[in-house]
Parts: C-alpha cells; sequence; structure tokens
C-alpha cells in the first residue's frame, strides 16, 4: 500500500464522496446530534471508531467466510462442493453484517464502561445510537460487495478510518452554523431539521466543488 | 382503542415518517433522482415494514423483552434479504441502481421503531394495518421528492421528456443541481417545511399568528 493509494482514498471519503453530504449516508445522527458542539464532535469520534471496527471485522468475515471459495468453504464443506462454489454472499450479507456490527457496538460499549470510563462518559450515550446508523453499514458494504475493485484489509480499514473523519468534519461544519442559525429569525416552520437540509444543501453544493479531484489517482 | 381506519391512515400523513418524525433519511434523498427509483424503493421498503411488523407481531408472546432489539433485527434482516434477492432475480437494473441502498434497509430506522413502537405491543392484524400505513406514506413521501427532481432536475416523468411543445422543442431547461446531491437536501428541506406549516394550520390555527416578531 502505496502513499499515493492512502491519499486517495483519504480525499476520496473525505471530500469527493462524503458519506453525508455526497453519499446521503448517516444523515439521521447528523440531523438529530448537530445542534451542539460537543455532542457533534461525541458523535463523530464514537461513529469513526465503531467504523474502523467495523470494517476491519466485515472485511475479514466477507474475505475468510462469505465469498465463493473462500478459507470457511473449503475447509467446512470442502474444495469442490456445491456451496463452496456459490458462496453465502447473497443469502447472509445483510444478517451477518448488522449482527457483527450490533455485537461489535455491543462489546465496545461494555469494554469502555469496565476500562477507560472518561472514554465511556464522553462517547457512551452516542455508541447505542450508532448501531441503526446507516454510514456503519453502508462502509461495510462499500468495503466489500459493492467496492469498485478489492480493497484489501488495509484499504477497507482506511476507507473505514476516513469515512468516519468526513462524516465528523461534516457534523462539525453543521455544528458550527447551527449554532449560529440559533440567533437567527427563522420563520417557525423552517425552524430546527428544514434550515439545517437547506444549509446541509448549501454545503453539499460547496462539496460538489471537489469532484473535480476525482481523478486525482 | 383506535379504530382500525385511524390505524392505517395516521401512517400516511399524520405520523409520516420523513417529513414529521424525520426518520429513514438516507433512502429519502438517495435513490429519489427519479420516480421509478423512488417507487421502488418505497415499495420494497413496503414489504419490509409490513412483513417484519406482522412476525414481530405473531412472536411478541415469545420474544424476551430484555433481546428484543436484536430479535427484531434478525427478522428485518432476514426480509431485506428475500426482498434484495427477489430484486436481483426478477428487476436486475432496478437493483443495480438502488445499490447499496437495499441492504441498507435494515438500518432504517422507521422499520425498527414501528416494530419497538407497535408491532410489539399490538395484535397482528393492527400491526399489518400500521406497517400498511406507514410504509404507504414513505413511499408517496419517496415518489413525490423524486416527481419533484425528475420533472425540474431531469425534464422528464418516468423517463419521458415531458417539456416539449407540440414542434419538439424544449421549452425549459431543466435545473440539473435538483438531480445531484444539493437539489436532494434543498427539496426535502422545502418539502419538511411545508408539510409542518400545513400540519400547524391543521393543528393550532392560531399559532399562525406568532410567526415573525
Amino acid at each position: 500500500m502505496n502513499l499515493q493509494l492512502i491519499l486517495q482514498i483519504a480525499i476520496l471519503n473525505l471530500f469527493v464522496q462524503n458519506f453525508v453530504v455526497q453519499r446521503f449516508l448517516g444523515l439521521c445522527p447528523f440531523i438529530g446530534q448537530s445542534d451542539d458542539k460537543h455532542k457533534a464532535i461525541g458523535m463523530g469520534i464514537a461513529v469513526t471508531f465503531v467504523m474502523t471496527m467495523a470494517s476491519f471485522v466485515t472485511y475479514l468475515l466477507y474475505a475468510y467466510f462469505l465469498v465463493p471459495g473462500s478459507w470457511f468453504l473449503r475447509t467446512v464443506f470442502g474444495p469442490g462442493a456445491g456451496i463452496t462454489e456459490v458462496g453465502l454472499l447473497d443469502v447472509l450479507v445483510t444478517v451477518s453484517y448488522i449482527l457483527v456490527i450490533a455485537s461489535l457496538v455491543q462489546f465496545v460499549e461494555m469494554f469502555l464502561r469496565r476500562f477507560v470510563p472518561t472514554l465511556y462518559r464522553a462517547m457512551g450515550i452516542y455508541l447505542a445510537l450508532i448501531t441503526t446508523n446507516c454510514a456503519v453499514m453502508g462502509v461495510a458494504l462499500l468495503n466489500t460487495t459493492d467496492a469498485p475493485q478489492d480493497l484489501g484489509l488495509t484499504g477497507a480499514v482506511l476507507q473505514g478510518v476516513f469515512a468516519g473523519l468526513g462524516f465528523t468534519l461534516v457534523m462539525l461544519l453543521m455544528a458550527g452554523i447551527r449554532e449560529r442559525l440559533e440567533y437567527l429569525n427563522v420563520p417557525p416552520c423552517f425552524k430546527g431539521a428544514p434550515i439545517a437540509f437547506l444549509c446541509t444543501g448549501l454545503m453539499a453544493l460547496a462539496f460538489l466543488g471537489f469532484a473535480g479531484m476525482a481523478g486525482l489517482g | 382503542m383506535p379504530s382500525y381506519r385511524e390505524e392505517f391512515t395516521k401512517g400516511i400523513f399524520k405520523n409520516n415518517g420523513i417529513f414529521v418524525l424525520m426518520l429513514g433519511l438516507c433512502p429519502a434523498l438517495a435513490v429519489t433522482t427519479s420516480v421509478t427509483n423512488a417507487f421502488a424503493m418505497g415499495m420494497a421498503a413496503s414489504v419490509v415494514l409490513i412483513c417484519s411488523n406482522v412476525i414481530v407481531s405473531a412472536l411478541r408472546g415469545v420474544i424476551p423483552k430484555a433481546v428484543r432489539i436484536p430479535c427484531f433485527i434478525v427478522v428485518i434482516a432476514t426480509f431485506v434479504t428475500m426482498v434484495d434477492m427477489v430484486m436481483k432475480g426478477f428487476f436486475y437494473e432496478q437493483s443495480r441502481a438502488l445499490a447499496i441502498f437495499i441492504p441498507l434497509i435494515v438500518v432504517n430506522c422507521i422499520i425498527l421503531g414501528r416494530a419497538e413502537a407497535f408491532g410489539y405491543k399490538n395484535t397482528v392484524f393492527r400491526s399489518f394495518l400500521d406497517g400498511a400505513g406507514t410504509g404507504l406514506g414513505f413511499a408517496l413521501a419517496l415518489i413525490l421528492i423524486g416527481g419533484i427532481r425528475e420533472v425540474l432536475g431531469a425534464g422528464t416523468l418516468l423517463g419521458y421528456p415531458i417539456w416539449l411543445d407540440a414542434y419538439g422543442r424544449t421549452v425549459f431547461q431543466p435545473m440539473t443541481g435538483l438531480v445531484l446531491a444539493p437539489g436532494a437536501f434543498i427539496v426535502v428541506g422545502l418539502l419538511m417545511a411545508g408539510f409542518r406549516a400545513i400540519g400547524r394550520h391543521r393543528r393550532h390555527p392560531q399559532m399562525d399568528q406568532v410567526t415573525w416578531e
């Protein structure tokens, strides 16, 4: 994995294909938690952490268990068996990924509560919300079944890290904007989410400017 | 106990998943570039919603309270897998267009929310009506967003160009931005505000007087 590839993954996930404003993933926490800077940064860190872990685990699950001819299928059913040829992708991807993510979140929560209580107090409440965050499931799918080319384990983990950082970046930008919106005279029917959506639209417009960097690699 | 009719209709306008409860927003923005995509997504999510609501309701005496959320997730994931396979088998092009958003139905907050708030506490038939109503509300919202974005952004409806006069000349220059990401946010934001204005007017007509201070 050379530096150029790492940079490419970083810029792609932070700006060009930002998870929130270009790929529309993780909008519920984005709208729900971005009204305060501290909440935004807590949520951002928690999501980055879980996305990194989830990318790692789901890539291993994908490469060693689910794909046709994987290590698991070869050892259990034998190299020539029908199930080894077909693989388990169609049947088990959704179920296994969501279970892995849910148990991972639970595990991280228990681990932090037991060993790093300060960190748990800072991001514990956000962890519970992350299971149903589509950004985590989305990065797992984009790393494996829907990847344009095979990323490899390092690539998958890097994509997880930078996608999470991209999420944090947009959360923080939005929290800054929304703290100022508090002082503005917004029509009542626009208060809260609708005006936040309009601001996000303008932010997405700005992020479209990064589209020219797509052919960077 | 609300009437059966009420169970069905409350999810369409009063508790519309997208515009009022603001759940399940990701597919509402991501796949609504055309009416066809919006319709396909709405149907897929509705089928999952109805089936999971019915099954959760039928099993509500069996599922222990402490592990109910993982149980709901497994039920939902099973139906999502079925819908995914049916879409891949019979509507391959459509399933390519929706890409990761079909498997992502599993993390759609509306579905888990209805299973938890309604299916787990009510009879099978009521849960079916609730699922059907909520699903219809979701699908209609998607089609509304998709319609606006396709007509104004691409200048087509269901893939056919519509802004043509009798001589086949284009009379309206489509706003391409609406099909891109920013347009999705702006259309949804405006529709959400519109829904709120209407809802406020219906419920508390007097509140309209305290607008601009």
